[in-house]
């Protein structure tokens, strides 16, 4: 815990120690200093300010632990109504590229209801072996039930990385369950990577809107915890080959709190827009918020088999669905070609879409800060350049 | 009810630039604000308030200057003010500034509802909310859009990335806010001459206040740290397309076509 130790026969009763402390932590007693344990922060102000070495401090020193018998890049596998979510591959091809450069096993976790016949589905996508914790309970996410199923498989097994995605249930869980067990936590991560010295993950992700990007490490706590942004890292093709064990955990359920009671879900009426997975991408912004904008950017779309997606600004005029909104508040996308129709290129914007392939940007202004990430640049009006790219694709 | 609002201070993001020669961020001459997500908590809570009675307490972590923030959530309207704020506090992780946030409600003694902003507009990680939820071992709705208080309850739409879910809580609950979920007030001018007088209902508290070791909270109690900054990489080589319409359209296809990227397939 740590403690202020006050030599008495040294103590002169000169006052210093207590005009140092910031926190009224030393009183003047008897003309000797005397310490006040509960408001003492241990910041050792008062040991610097000793002239007569009347002061000792007992003083907790951060030490890095030694985690060398962690072992295992773990990923939770996200489902929904008993369906993998597409991140959840996606984390397994990141964690089996740090699990071989570890020299460790890729382990996906999964907590659900009668998924064991599923699991080999993990396996061929990268997994060495898939835990899973089956109750009922678990069908559908509930923060307090899968936090607890997950920190007691994580605490049977002891694993050296967890990763989580950064989905609304990831990002919902994760930080829960980083408190309950005492784990740094490292938050919508774009970049996974090993140090090549330290052998720690380096986990990089932007922040301030996307503006920097910061690397983190986890030195004090294992598993290293992150939360991946979905739609980034890319998932290994599929290899019916690959075998690997599939264990149920016994975890106690019984011994968990579930506060909530979800009453209702309620899925949109317009089902099926899956930018993330979307190859091509037709995104408009402002000067798309009328009927006739709407339709110039729905043609070219069709014209080459893209989906269509937007600024928030089209969506807060109304003209297209949140769920086809990319960027910081949004979606994040990496199609294969990104056209950016009618959009300034604000960093919110940029931060969802400048992991795409290609970038076509369309803009009047000249100096428009799209340009700036773009591989092809067209100074023009979208209402004319669409159209004439719709023929072209017809006519070819 | 007895409601606490967790508020942060954010430098205005879109501003924030790295020094290229330094990798620091320049924070000179950008503007603090509360954070958005920040005021429309505290304009639940005091929609809240006015419906079941109680109080509102905001708290807030942060440099002196936050005081600015705690003002002005008290002009909006806020009963009582705590800033917490001690050089121990600086450089926190989420870990570390749960700790804090959650010592300081510990504090306070009853409370039925926390809000907080689902994230930062500078941290960005949305932790925080779920953290001092679990710190204070209560229920936790996050994502929420909508949301009706009654006593012992709280029913709550939350987003999600399809549709939503209805769902409902006991009290004491932490709930994290969209700013789809109300349109804030602005502070008053009364508002604003009482929250600055001197019997201003303002606090300011520091570690030993909240019965933390410096080694807990700031950057020595934390579990993460940040080893590097940078400026995302944006350039790429760009090609400009000229000409007519028709002559850029042809172009950009068969310049898309080399690339092996197949349209319309
Ligand atoms: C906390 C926060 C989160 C945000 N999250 C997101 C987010 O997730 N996604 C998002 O997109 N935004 C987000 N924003 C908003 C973002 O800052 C911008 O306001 C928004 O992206 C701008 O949209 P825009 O490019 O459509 O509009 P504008 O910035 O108004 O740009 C319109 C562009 O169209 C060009 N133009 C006009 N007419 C034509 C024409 N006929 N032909 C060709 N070009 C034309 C103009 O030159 C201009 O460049 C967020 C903002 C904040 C503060
Ligand atoms: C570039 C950068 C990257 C970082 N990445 C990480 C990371 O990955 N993991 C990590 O653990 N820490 C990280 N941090 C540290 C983190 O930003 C701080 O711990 C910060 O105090 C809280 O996190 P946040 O801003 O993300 O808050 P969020 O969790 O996004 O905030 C959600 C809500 O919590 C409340 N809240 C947050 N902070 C305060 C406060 N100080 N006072 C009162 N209420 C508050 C507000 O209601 C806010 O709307 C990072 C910091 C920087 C500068």
């Amino acid at each position: 815990m740590g403690a202020i130790v006050i030599d008495l026969e040294k103590c002169n009763g000169c006052t210093m120690c207590s005009r140092a402390c910031p926190y009224q932590a030393i009183e003047m007693a008897d003309k000797k200093a005397r310490w006040i344990e509960d408001r003492c922060t241990l910041c050792g102000a008062c040991l610097e300010s000793c002239k007569f070495d009347a002061l000792f401090g007992e003083m907790p020193v951060p030490e890095v632990p030694d985690f060398s018998d962690r072992r295992g890049v773990w990923v939770f596998v996200e489902q929904h109504d008993g369906e993998f979510h597409r991140s959840a591959f996606e984390l397994l091809g990141c964690a089996r590229g740090l699990a071989d450069e570890l020299g460790q096993e890729v382990v996906a976790a999964v907590l659900g209801n009668d998924l064991k016949e599923k699991a080999s589905r993990l396996i061929h996508h990268g997994a060495d072996r898939c835990i899973l914790v089956d109750d009922p309970s678990l069908a559908y996410y509930q923060t307090c039930t899968h936090t607890h199923a997950l920190s007691e498989l994580v605490k049977q097994h002891r694993p050296n990385i967890l990763l989580i995605a950064a989905t609304h249930l990831g990002r919902d869980m994760a930080p829960r369950l980083a408190r309950r067990l005492g784990l740094g936590l490292t938050a919508d991560c774009t970049r996974l990577t090993i140090d090549p010295d330290e052998r720690i993950l380096l986990q990089t992700r932007p922040a301030f809107g996307g503006n920097i990007m910061a690397t983190i490490v986890s030195r004090f706590s294992r598993p290293q915890t992150a939360t991946v942004r979905p739609g980034i890292m890319t998932p290994l093709p599929a290899d019916s080959s690959r075998t690997g064990e599939v264990s149920v955990a016994q975890v106690d359920m019984a011994a968990c709190r579930e506060f909530t009671r979800v009453l209702e879900c309620v899925l949109p009426e317009e089902k099926g827009v899956d930018l993330a997975s979307a190859k091509i991408i037709v995104a408009g912004g402002r000067p798309v918020c009328s009927d006739r904008g709407v339709s110039v950017l729905r043609e070219f779309a069709d014209a080459v088999g893209g989906e269509m997606a937007c600024t928030r600004v089209v969506v807060e005029e109304g003209f297209l669905p949140a769920t086809r909104q990319v960027g910081q508040t949004g979606q994040s996308v990496r199609p294969a070609v990104y056209f950016a129709c009618g959009i300034s290129g604000a960093v919110q914007h940029k931060a969802g879409m400048d992991g795409s392939r290609y970038v076509v940007a369309i803009n009047k202004d000249p100096d428009a800060p799209i340009f700036e990430i773009a591989d092809f640049a067209i100074v023009g009006d979208l209402f004319e350049i669409l159209p004439a790219l719709t023929r072209a694709m017809r006519e070819r | 009810m007895n409601i606490v609002v967790l508020v942060k201070q954010v430098p205005n993001t879109t501003d924030v630039k790295i020094d290229p020669k330094t990798g620091n961020l320049i924070r000179e001459g950008v503007a603090s604000i509360i954070n958005p997500e920040d005021r429309h908590g505290l304009e639940a809570g005091l929609q809240i308030r006015e419906k079941l009675g109680g109080t509102v307490t905001v708290i807030s972590m942060g440099p002196p200057q936050a005081m600015e923030t705690v003002c002005e959530c008290l002009a909006m309207g806020a009963d009582r003010g705590i800033l917490l704020s001690d050089r121990a506090f600086a450089g926190a992780d989420t870990w570390a500034t749960s700790t804090a946030l959650g010592m300081a409600v510990r504090k306070l003694g009853e409370f039925d509802l926390i809000l907080a902003g689902r994230q930062a507009i500078d941290g960005d990680t949305a932790q925080i909310g779920p953290q001092v939820a679990e710190f204070l071992r209560i229920a936790q709705l996050t994502y929420v859009r909508r949301l009706d208080a009654q006593e012992g309850k709280v029913i709550a739409e939350r987003a999600l990335e399809d549709g939503c879910e209805h769902i409902e809580a006991p009290t004491p609950v932490l709930v994290t806010v969209l700013g789809a979920l109300n349109k804030p007030r602005h502070p008053t001018v009364e508002g604003i001459l009482a929250a600055t007088s001197e019997r201003s209902p303002v606090e300011v508290w520091n570690a030993a206040d909240i019965g933390v070791k410096v080694q807990d909270v700031g950057l020595a109690g934390s579990l993460t740290h940040v080893v590097r900054t940078f400026t995302p990489k944006g350039a790429r080589d760009t090609r400009r397309l000229e000409g007519s319409a028709t002559v850029i359209a042809a172009e950009l296809l068969e310049a898309l076509r080399q690339k092996e990227i197949r349209l319309g397939e």
